[in-house]
């Protein structure tokens, strides 16, 4: 199917509502591979989308999943209220996570989400204010 | 080979999505670490794990897996059991370590 104009979705997620997690992720994987797009960038769109969904239900008190796609690029923006992070560096770093004991038990902050969201994005930006929020945003290149 | 191939060599309970033991598996992965199977896993692979949550749902879902088995005879809870059967993601359950499980699975796929 051509991509004549952006298509776009949005979701809102809520901090502490795991039931809703990797809602985002089905949907835009669905979208992507509906619009017949190669097998690789779905799989990576899936897994960023997952990973920025999980880390504003984790950390933040709510958030919110953007996507755009056009013949060119998928855009990801995901913005969250949230405590933010001091050490961007820090938190990039694999295996490095503040999240608490019961996420961990739950499989979760391993410290690999936001070294997966890097990897599978040809380009990463993350900007954050502590005490106020989050944004990142994630580019991926369709050729 | 199948799910339901699996049966034959192993004690395994289908809790939900019985339909899906009919679906072909391509391969394994072993985790507890959602965003380790997120990142690696494969499409058409079976998933063994010990977790129990609805989050595993959403993972298999996600990465087409082809099934979850849930290892050392822990059950799902309530909402995996009822997200999974929306979703049509097959789960089973073996009183099985992990290990025993995949060194099985990985016998056959051989």
């Amino acid at each position: 199917m051509p991509i004549h104009q952006t298509i776009e979705g949005s979701f809102q997620l809520i901090g502490g509502n795991f039931s809703n997690a990797g809602d985002a992720s089905i949907e835009l994987k669905q979208k992507l591979t509906e619009l017949g797009f190669n097998a690789d960038i779905v799989r990576k769109a899936a897994i960023v989308t997952f990973e920025a969904e999980m880390n504003v239900i984790i950390y933040a008190a709510a958030g919110w999943l953007r996507y755009y796609i056009t013949p060119e690029q998928l855009k990801i923006i995901v913005e969250d209220m949230g405590p933010g992070i001091e050490d961007i560096d820090l938190a990039m770093q694999d295996g490095y996570s503040t999240a608490p004991e019961w996420v961990r038990e739950m499989g979760w902050g391993a410290g690999m989400g936001l070294p997966n969201m890097k990897k599978n994005s040809d380009v990463f930006k993350i900007d954050s204010v502590v005490g106020e929020g989050t944004t990142v945003e994630m580019i991926m290149y369709i050729q | 080979m199948k799910i339901s191939d699996v049966f034959k060599e192993m004690s395994l309970e289908v809790k939900t999505f019985k339909d899906g033991v009919q679906r072909e598996v391509t391969g394994g992965y072993v985790s507890d670490l959602l965003s380790d199977v997120l990142a690696h896993a494969q499409e058409g692979n079976i998933w063994i794990t010990l977790q129990t949550h609805q989050n595993i749902v959403a993972i298999a879902s996600t990465k087409g897996l082809a099934g979850i088995i849930i290892v050392g005879g822990r059950e799902p809870q309530q909402e995996t059991l009822e997200k999974a059967e929306s979703e049509k993601i097959t789960i089973l359950t073996s009183p099985l370590s992990a290990f025993e499980i995949a060194g099985k699975i990985y016998q056959l796929l051989q």
